[in-house]
């Protein structure tokens, strides 16, 4: 089972180093737009997924590293010290976060975090001495590893690449971990999880805070790879969409948020032949798929998978057995 | 060291002009299983309540192993070396029965940092195996705990409260809702587990052919105090219990 | 002084309004656990309706909008219940969300490419004429929204407690297990409130369109206020909704006045936080008992 799994992840990464080769420069756009979207979506998968708390301020946080590493990369700081910065801010403003989410659960937490992401872009176009108010910031660098440089398209991608696979693989690391059976825990009984000595406190808080630090740092990518940054771009309508990634993919499945990102990012690229009406094709195949599958295109994927599959009936009536 | 494991000490609890409990005093030793009895509103939930610290009694005080409960939360009851389970079902649905009797155990292991960047079981499995084995759910080992049976969860229930070798575990209506020959096998397992480990049990329960066959000592409540204790057949031939339960 | 009181009076009209939209959010919340994110376009849309009928079919205006809250009350309400919600309620509440974001995002779209995705201007009913109270000058429009939003409310309010059907409804939102041990039956009782939903985002926005321009992306903000104010005012009252509505109603233009008008937004976002996490039951709401 373990060994089937990093097979798929070993042929997946081959994928990715291949996709881009022979592109044009904008087919790699999007798909280094789809990795950093990604990386924030696993965030949010972490939060939501794992741990069952509720939050609509991803894009917050994206744009909150998406700001920090701009403004240090334009001051002249190398990209790495920006890309620490913003997932160190957006783990501590996270933390910050999930105190209402000790005390208030399910929708009224959608509705905290949700007026959280409207403050953050208030203040961004707002305090234009510091961000740039509504025209946002421009020209950040792309960044220079041991003499090489990223300004190339391609070569951008696989420094997105590189982040991505540490990423996912940190992902993978923590979900695995104890962590992550305490993030489960918290998500299906926090009261017989507290019982059984986990510190529901601390691990709602840690949920929020390292999903949100996947936030930020999706955001670091952000600043070099678009080069232009606005407000707008971190407005409540983009965790929406973050949030939309996530359940349309599989929450709860690790490769639920980089299937549900592809839906929402690069999909749209092949569905350019139907212009305007793509968002209205789009927004009604959610609805039906919520309808027909709601754990998801992964959950998707496992329903027909067992529709073809021989039940193994003999475990079955045991359990039947067992009951009577 | 005394061998006292919990100790009740002059616990009053009222709500509004009600008393629940009044003035309820007992010790319960090492490897003893202590059933708490009595009809509808006796006071055995607020008393149980008290115990695990989620009701603050009006006067009086519960000691765990010479520390007193009041104000704790959950998780530090549990580190204490109390260990519960719960009157509705109280597994992780979506996880494995594997998973959750590792759960179970993990928070006692270690720290925060070992759990994160040590084995992603915390070193658990043989143990979770033999917990599995020892309430005989193998065959269900890796299935989802959701789709086990209403009797076949309650064992897993059973199995998590003693996955982190508590010194006194308390159970809520084991027996509720439980079927016949599952319930044979719960009170088996739980008799074989008080033997081999000589943990302390706290039952409260409803069902009285169980409590008497499980329990070695029976404490009744009516109307908050206690009218009654002794030995199960000290018990079914006590006239005041009898009129407590038949006079109501 | 004059100044209060004018912006107090707009304010509370806008307010009023707004609270419509807050009623509607609450009752679908009590009475299925649905929380709707397209309540914002819910109200949008029947504007477009409106436009539809006059300009392009050519009818009078009061035909016009009876027949936009008749058809409000049909796709807004039974339709969909019936394709949306009614298919998903038994997953949970997160599916629903996620469904009721997209559909916010299809009438969204849907009106940008098979009408406009310019504002249109709306017809307004009344009389702009300005009156002169104690020195403050108020616009007949910001009256008859008023009144008339507030006679919708109260109209409902009265239904809810003094006729059988409004009865039967309230028992089966606080709680259906009984309502329907009691012989009510609570499938159309859910229905009923669906409908009701529909028919008061079509009067909000008839109202409201007036103000602005008929414009796609107008849910944006009005399904934002929506759920601020029913949660303020308290999720499972409609008295709740309606005080939180106007409160938010005042407050905005308050702050629109005197705070500051970049940050005119964040301050009902900060007093949503502040009363979540104070009194998470909103001001007027009632505890929602949660069990342990």
């Amino acid at each position: 089972m373990k060994r089937a799994h990093l097979i798929l992840a070993l042929i997946g990464i081959a994928v990715l180093i291949l996709a881009p080769i022979g592109q044009k420069n904008y087919i790699i756009y999007v798909l280094c737009s789809w990795l950093m979207f990604s990386i924030a979506a696993m965030g949010l998968n972490l939060t939501l997924g794992y741990a069952g708390q509720v939050s609509l301020a991803q894009a917050s946080f994206i744009g909150i590293g998406a700001y920090i590493t701009s403004l240090l990369t334009l001051a002249g700081y190398h990209w790495v010290f920006g890309w620490l910065a913003a997932m160190g801010a957006t783990f501590v403003i996270g933390l910050l976060l999930g105190y209402p989410a000790l005390r208030v659960q399910h929708h009224f937490l959608a509705f905290v975090t949700l007026a959280f992401n409207t403050i953050v872009f208030l203040v961004l176009r707002n305090e234009e001495e510091i961000t740039g108010g509504s025209f946002g910031l421009v020209g950040m660098p792309r960044p220079e590893f041991f003499g090489i440089k990223t300004m190339p398209q391609l070569n951008f991608y696989y420094f997105v690449l590189v982040l991505f696979v540490i990423s996912a693989f940190v992902f993978w690391w923590i979900v695995h971990s104890p962590w992550g059976r305490a993030f489960k825990a918290l998500r299906e009984n926090p009261i017989r999880a507290e019982s059984l000595g986990v510190d529901t406190r601390r691990i709602t808080l840690l949920a929020f805070a390292i999903g949100s630090a996947f936030g930020g740092g999706a955001g670091a990518i952000m600043a070099p790879l678009v080069q232009f940054i606005e407000p707008g771009s971190f407005a409540l309508i983009h965790s929406l969409k973050i949030l939309l990634m996530v359940v349309v993919g599989g929450a709860g499945f690790f490769y639920g948020p980089m299937l549900g990102a592809a839906v929402v990012i690069i999909l749209p690229e092949f569905l350019r032949f139907t212009e305007g009406y793509y968002l209205i094709i789009y927004a009604f195949l959610v609805i039906v798929l919520m309808v027909y599958s709601p754990s998801g295109l992964i959950g998707l994927g496992s329903k027909l998978m067992a529709r073809f599959r021989p039940k193994q009936e003999v475990r079955k009536d045991m359990a039947k057995g067992a009951q009577l | 060291m005394t061998d006292t494991v919990l100790s009740i000490r002059n616990i009053s609890k009222s709500f509004g002009g009600i008393h629940a409990v009044r003035d309820v005093s007992f010790d319960v030793q090492k490897g003893e299983v202590l059933g708490l009895i009595g009809p509808n509103g006796s006071g055995k939930s607020t008393l149980f309540n008290c115990v695990l610290g989620q009701l603050k009694p009006d006067t009086g005080e519960v000691r765990v192993n010479d520390q007193t409960v009041a104000g704790m939360r959950a998780a530090a009851l549990n580190k204490l070396g109390v260990g519960r389970t719960f009157q509705q079902l109280s597994v992780f649905p979506q996880m494995s029965v594997l998973e959750n009797i590792i759960l179970a155990g993990q928070e006692h292991q270690g720290t925060m940092a070992t759990r994160l960047f040590g084995p992603s079981d915390a070193g658990l499995t043989a143990e979770a195996d033999q917990m599995i084995k020892f309430f005989r759910l193998e065959h269900l080992r890796d299935e989802m705990a959701g789709s086990l049976s209403y009797g076949q969860q309650k064992l897993v229930d059973a199995a998590m409260a003693f996955m982190a070798g508590p010194s006194l575990v308390l159970l809520d209506e084991p027996a509720g809702g439980v079927n016949l020959t599952m319930l044979a096998n719960l009170k088996d397992r739980l008799r074989a587990y008080n033997r081999e480990h000589g943990t302390t049990f706290v039952v409260i329960e409803h069902n009285m052919e169980f409590v008497m066959s499980l329990c070695t000592r029976i404490i009744v409540l009516a109307e908050g105090a206690i009218i009654a204790e002794g030995t199960p057949d000290e018990i079914r031939s006590n006239q005041q219990v009898i009129d407590a339960y038949l006079g109501g | 002084m004059a100044e209060f009181i004018q912006i107090l009076i707009s304010g509370l009209s806008a307010g009023s309004i707004y609270a419509l939209a807050a009623v509607g959010f609450t009752l679908l919340w009590q009475a299925s656990q649905t929380i709707n994110f397209a309540q914002g376009e819910f109200v949008m849309l029947p504007a477009f309706f409106v436009l539809a009928l006059t300009v392009k079919l050519g009818l009078p205006l009061p035909l016009a909008i009876i027949l936009a809250i008749f058809l409000s009350v049909l796709l807004l309400g039974a339709v969909f219940k019936k394709l949306v919600v009614e298919p998903m309620i038994q997953h949970g509440t997160l599916p629903l969300v996620i469904a009721t974001i997209a559909l916010g995002l299809l009438l969204k779209e849907g009106v940008k490419e098979f009408y406009s995705p310019l504002g249109q201007p709306f017809p307004s009913l009344f009389p702009q004429d300005v009156l002169s109270v104690f020195g403050a000058a108020v616009s007949i429009p910001d009256i008859a929204n008023f009144v008339i939003a507030m006679g919708t409310i109260i109209g409902l309010q009265l239904f809810l407690a003094r006729t059988r059907t409004g009865r039967c409804m309230q028992a089966t939102a606080q709680n259906p297990d009984v309502a329907q041990i009691l012989g009510v039956d609570i499938k159309k009782m859910v229905l009923y409130t669906f409908l009701i939903n529909g028919a008061l985002a079509a009067i909000a926005s008839v109202l409201i369109t007036p103000i602005y321009l008929a414009k796609f992306s107008n849910g944006e903000v009005l399904g934002l206020v929506a759920f601020i104010a029913a949660i303020v005012g308290g999720f499972n009252q409609i008295r709740g909704a309606l005080v939180g509505g106007l409160l938010i109603g005042v407050i905005d233009n308050l702050s629109a006045g005197y705070v500051s008008a970049e940050y005119r937004q964040a301050v009902p976002m900060l007093l949503l936080i502040f009363v979540i996490l104070v009194r998470p039951q909103g001001l007027l709401g009632t505890s929602e008992g949660r069990a342990v």
